[in-house]
């Protein structure tokens, strides 16, 4: 099976409102820091390009289509969408060149979710006849599952403040980071709670954005003559949406996607796990069954800036910077959607 | 290089204005089982499940394939969903095929619906945001244009799209699944029907429907062993454009003559029109059939209307190159699934299973999805034999 | 230069969905409407209420219904201090989850409460019916903690007398949105400029054509625009089609003509509505001008402009239709 390699990765700050900027002034710098990475002009220069977005977050039909006029796609290009996280546009883009019809690939990922109340918005992902109706908002759902954690002895607030304590440390180092900054945890424990059990500083902030991505196979990697990481493995599984039905303190879906794409055949010297809420990076940690040895979200995570639509893309690219860079040589990147890690997607990253 | 893949089973559900009497799991669920028991596999058989539809806002549901995961049996395994506006039932089926196709999974479930009465069509597609600086004409106000475009360049006679409208309500009418059952429709029914874009008159547009369409798509060794014969898919390509830019052609544009060459060059055809027995060719406005025919080479340019006033792509006029024998989009339009009953609808023709719309002894057949202003093309051909 | 206007305007987004629930959440439905409910067998036994329609372990479908008190334990919950405008109660409160009595797995809903500290995981809750349910989620208001102390009042209300035997088979979801919308920069300047009267299009640096309206990028070439041109109001028909259904939020009566139109300058067309002229008499080729609204009228919009109207130059020939230069053309 062909070896894939990611060559560039961008994404933009992470900014709470980014203002008067439409999809095209959004994907557009990515875009063009990805190509010039790889030394590429536009999209005529990749094989296959394929975006992830979401209509709802902007309130859009179609907003994927204005993405289309970011790419320079004239003559016609092949190009696909996915109404997910562009980790989905990535994996995408993995089947076509495995299966011969393209040797790179270009991916991004966008959406201003600033413009609507974005827990409200998700809560119309739930069931269309007994959920969605009540308006129960991602906040809420993620708090109940807090509490189960907490309740049974799986974490403790002091555990979760501390994910963030150390989220935000690593920030610092992160020029697109929303929010960093040393914190104590007695600082957070003294907040009041906002969704109780969960504080604010539990969520990770919601940022507008996009994120870019260009793989190829590793024959073109050495072509083009720059640093590469190797997905040595990619898989994705989803859960049933009742909630009630899962054991929200696990995550069986992400453990049965880290074992299909060979986590445990190496070392994983850094995981960056898409944890939109402190407790979830606890629940991801021990679904996989990670230790001391593995450095959680160096990038500072979601925590440090959620871009809708790019994050999953964007952990893939936080771990492959630090392979290409050659600060690690393997690492492991998870992506999320739906309500509660309902649906999850493990890569593992690897050294050239 | 590629794995070879086929379809093994087809499950389409009846399409109607309104399906009043389920969920839209409900509906979902109906054409994946059908595809199941077509292809004589159960859940556990299906390696991964790939969902397409078009614009939330048909349903209101955001990202579906969350809340439908229980309906398709997909726990535990990978589920995506695709979403390239009205293209996004053949591209849909694209994306499965290249999970069987990259040799990653053997047996995949792909399933694409719309239960587009929930809400109101039109409204879906034009919800407008502030500022917006186009005006909304609807669909038919951005391709009635083009339409009188090529008419001006083909100096076709009003009437062709008139014919395309009778001819593919007359073969929906063979076929128990479509919408439009409308087997008397005359010309002079179609004529007098009101003009609501100039020349697209109401019976020359496709309808609003609610439906799914889902195919069951496997590796080679494995479709050798299916208990009916395999659609060999034989090529597949997809290609975009921009909406819009400086000298674009929009009456035979060329993202959808790049992606007819690339389908074509897979599947060895060098003049469609003889090495195909038959075509489903995503056609919601009459007219696009004279214009298809020339964009895919069925027709020179400026002579596809020729071949549609020949009755050349007449199932009932026993034409040489039939096409939309299933009463095509002017029959059936659940949009996100549209383009896959295209797809399907093509494998349904060369594996000898398309009943009262079979083109007889069809070996060779395209399917044809567009979306957008014309700018989001899908195909595929597939075949009865293996290549 | 002068401080681009950022232009925000809220927005909604929604409809009414009527959505057919078929017959397991139908019944489920009809269940509530008589204050009753009504959970689902799963292939492995459990009693799942609100019913599912497939097993989530054997994708079975699911068909054997069982009725299931109106009391139940919280399994989790939270606390929502400042409830949003979409939640079903608008004073703090608790979504839960709640195990009903005879139910093996638990649903979510609303917990009313005066205080968090009247909240705990074990509680026991008891659902308060609307005082007219009809068949929908929320014929159960909320749930209300039942104090220990006090006589549970019964596993179940006594049923309301259904009003109709009819099983419930809809039910209408208002999916309303709300936003609010940024223009992004191009299009920001180009409205600005339009507030002024004056129409201006982006030209592209590598193919040099000019976009009017502007979105910041040349989709052909993938790169930035920035360079702004003002063009005149005059322009060609590229084409055009004669409308016969109203344009939804538009005042103009069918039939009406609307044309893709190119200024003079520009090399992309964009839809406006031609008026002053017998709907036969449009034409490829013909040059048309636009009529502006009274000046106080002028907004951040296109439609400033109320429609094009003819005007006596000589037709473009086709093969020049997009290519004019500002000056316009004079045959």
């Amino acid at each position: 099976m062909k070896e894939i390699a990611i060559v560039a990765f961008s994404q933009s700050d992470c900014l709470a409102r980014a203002g008067a900027a439409n999809e095209v002034e959004l994907i557009m710098p990515q875009l063009r820091a990805v190509f010039d990475q790889v030394g590429l002009n536009n999209a005529q220069d990749v094989d296959f390009v394929c975006s992830g977005s979401c209509d709802y977050l902007q309130g859009a039909a179609f907003a994927f289509v204005a993405g289309v006029d970011a790419l320079g796609a004239v003559p016609p290009i092949k190009e696909s969408h996915v109404e997910m996280d562009a980790a989905w546009a990535l994996y995408e883009s993995i089947l076509k060149i495995r299966m011969g019809q393209a040797e790179s690939a270009l991916i991004y990922g966008f959406a201003k979710a600033s413009s609507g109340e974005l827990p409200i918005v998700l809560s119309q992902q739930l069931d269309p006849y007994y959920l969605a109706p009540l308006w129960v908002d991602n906040v809420s759902l993620a708090a109940m599952q807090a509490r189960q954690l907490l309740e049974r002895g799986l974490a403790s607030e002091r555990a979760m403040a501390e994910v963030v304590v150390r989220a935000r440390r690593h920030a610092l180092a992160n020029p697109h980071a929303q929010l960093s900054g040393d914190v104590s945890v007695e600082e957070l424990l003294a907040a009041e709670t906002f969704v109780a059990p969960l504080r604010e500083s539990d969520c990770a902030p919601v940022a507008d954005g996009a994120a870019a991505m260009i793989i190829c196979t590793v024959e073109k990697a050495r072509a083009w003559g720059v640093p590469y990481a190797r997905i040595t493995g990619i898989d994705h599984r989803i859960e049933t949406h009742n909630l009630g039905m899962r054991d929200l303190t696990d995550s069986v879906s992400t453990r049965q996607a880290a074992e299909a794409a060979g986590m445990k055949r190496g070392p994983v010297q850094v995981a960056e796990l898409y944890a939109p809420f402190s407790h979830q990076e606890i629940i991801l940690c021990r679904a996989l069954g990670l230790g001391d040895e593995t450095v959680i979200n160096p990038s500072g995570g979601v925590m440090a800036g959620n871009l809708m639509m790019a994050s999953g893309l964007a952990r893939m690219g936080e771990v492959f910077r630090r392979i290409a860079s050659g600060e690690i040589g393997r690492g492991i990147a998870h992506a999320t959607s739906g309500p509660c890690l309902q649906h999850n997607l493990v890569a593992v990253l690897e050294s050239a | 290089m590629a794995t070879l893949a086929a379809v093994v089973g087809i499950g389409q559900t009846h399409y109607k204005t309104r399906r009043g009497d389920v969920s839209i799991a409900g509906l979902v669920r109906e054409a994946a089982v059908n595809a199941l028991d077509d292809a004589g596999l159960g859940w556990d058989d299906i390696d991964a499940v790939i969902v397409g539809k078009a614009p939330d806002m048909f349903e209101g549901v955001i990202m579906p394939e969350i809340y439908l995961t229980d309906a398709l049996g997909c726990n535990g395994k990978p589920m995506m969903r695709v979403h390239t506006a009205g293209s996004v039932g053949g591209s849909t089926a694209l994306v499965a095929a290249s999970h069987v196709q990259s040799g990653m999974f053997r047996r995949v479930l792909t399933v694409t619906f719309e239960k587009q009465s929930e809400s109101n069509a039109m409204w879906a597609l034009s919800t407008p945001q502030p500022f917006s600086v186009h005006l909304n004409a609807g669909a038919g106000g951005y391709f009635a244009p083009i339409i009188r475009e090529y008419m001006r360049r083909s100096g076709a006679p009003y009437d062709v799209g008139i014919k395309v409208a009778v001819k593919d309500r007359l073969h929906g009418a063979r076929n128990p699944l479509a919408h439009l059952q409308l087997p008397n429709i005359t010309m002079k029914e179609v004529e007098e029907s009101m003009m609501l874009w100039d020349p697209i008159r109401f019976l020359e547009a496709c309808p609003s429907s609610d439906g799914a369409c889902a195919m069951v798509i496997v590796a080679e060794d494995l479709a050798t062993r299916s208990p009916k014969p395999p659609a060999w898919i034989r090529g597949g390509a997809m290609r975009s454009e921009p909406t819009m830019y400086a000298g674009r052609e929009e009456v035979s544009p060329q993202a959808g003559r790049d992606c007819a060459a690339d389908v074509y060059r897979q599947a060895g055809i060098t003049n469609p029109r003889k090495d195909l027995d038959c075509a489903e060719i995503y056609v919601p406005f009459s007219w696009y059939e004279p214009m298809w025919l020339e964009n895919l080479g069925f027709a020179a340019e400026g002579e596809g209307w020729k071949l549609t006033m020949s009755g050349a792509t007449s199932l009932d006029e026993g034409g040489d190159i039939p096409w939309n024998c299933s009463g095509g989009v002017l029959s059936s339009n659940p949009i996100g699934a549209s383009g896959m009953i295209r797809f399907a609808e093509a494998a349904r023709q060369v594996r000898g299973d398309a009943g009262a719309h079979q083109v007889e002894g069809a070996r060779l057949a395209m399917g044809h999805a567009y979306g957008g202003g014309a700018q989001f093309f899908a195909m595929w051909v597939v075949g009865a034999d293996k290549p | 230069m002068a401080q681009p206007d950022v232009l925000s305007q809220p927005f909604e987004l929604g409809f009414t969905y009527t959505r057919s629930t078929g017959p397991v959440v139908g019944r489920f439905l009809t269940g509530l409407r008589d204050r009753r409910i009504f959970g689902i067998r799963a292939s492995d036994g459990r009693v799942i209420v609100p019913p599912m329609e497939y097993d989530p372990n054997t994708a079975a479908a699911l068909d054997e219904f069982v009725e299931v008190g109106q009391q139940g334990t919280i399994r989790s919950w939270c606390w929502v201090k400042r409830p949003r405008a979409a939640h079903p109660l608008q004073q703090p409160f608790a979504w839960a989850m709640i195990q009903l009595d005879g139910a093996d797995v638990p649903m979510i809903h609303c917990v009313a409460a005066a205080a968090e500290e009247e909240l705990a995981t074990g509680a026991r809750v008891q659902v308060k019916w609307a005082d007219e349910p009809r068949g929908f989620i929320t014929d159960i208001r909320c749930f209300e903690l039942v104090d220990r102390k006090t006589t549970a009042e019964g596993a179940t209300n006594p049923a309301a007398p259904a009003n109709d035997d009819s099983p419930v088979t809809r039910i209408d979801a208002p999916v309303y949105l709300h936003y609010n919308f940024t223009a992004g920069r191009a299009p920001a300047r180009f409205l600005a400029r339009i507030k002024e009267g004056v129409l201006s299009g982006q030209r592209c640096p590598r193919c040099a054509n000019v976009y009017i309206p502007p979105r910041g990028s040349c989709p052909a070439c993938g790169v930035a625009t920035e360079e702004e041109v003002v063009l005149p109001d005059k322009a060609t028909v590229q084409s055009f089609t004669i409308v016969a259904i109203p344009i939804p939020n538009n005042p103009i009566k069918p039939p009406f003509v609307i044309a893709n139109l190119v200024l003079d300058g520009a090399n992309i067309s964009f839809i406006h509505l031609l008026s002053e002229c017998e709907n036969s008499e449009v034409h490829i080729g013909q040059r048309v001008q636009a009529v502006w609204k009274p000046q106080a009228e002028w907004g951040y919009a296109m439609d400033n402009i109320r429609y094009f109207r003819p005007i006596d130059e000589p037709d473009v020939p086709v093969a020049m239709i997009g290519k004019l230069p500002v000056t316009g053309w004079e045959g």
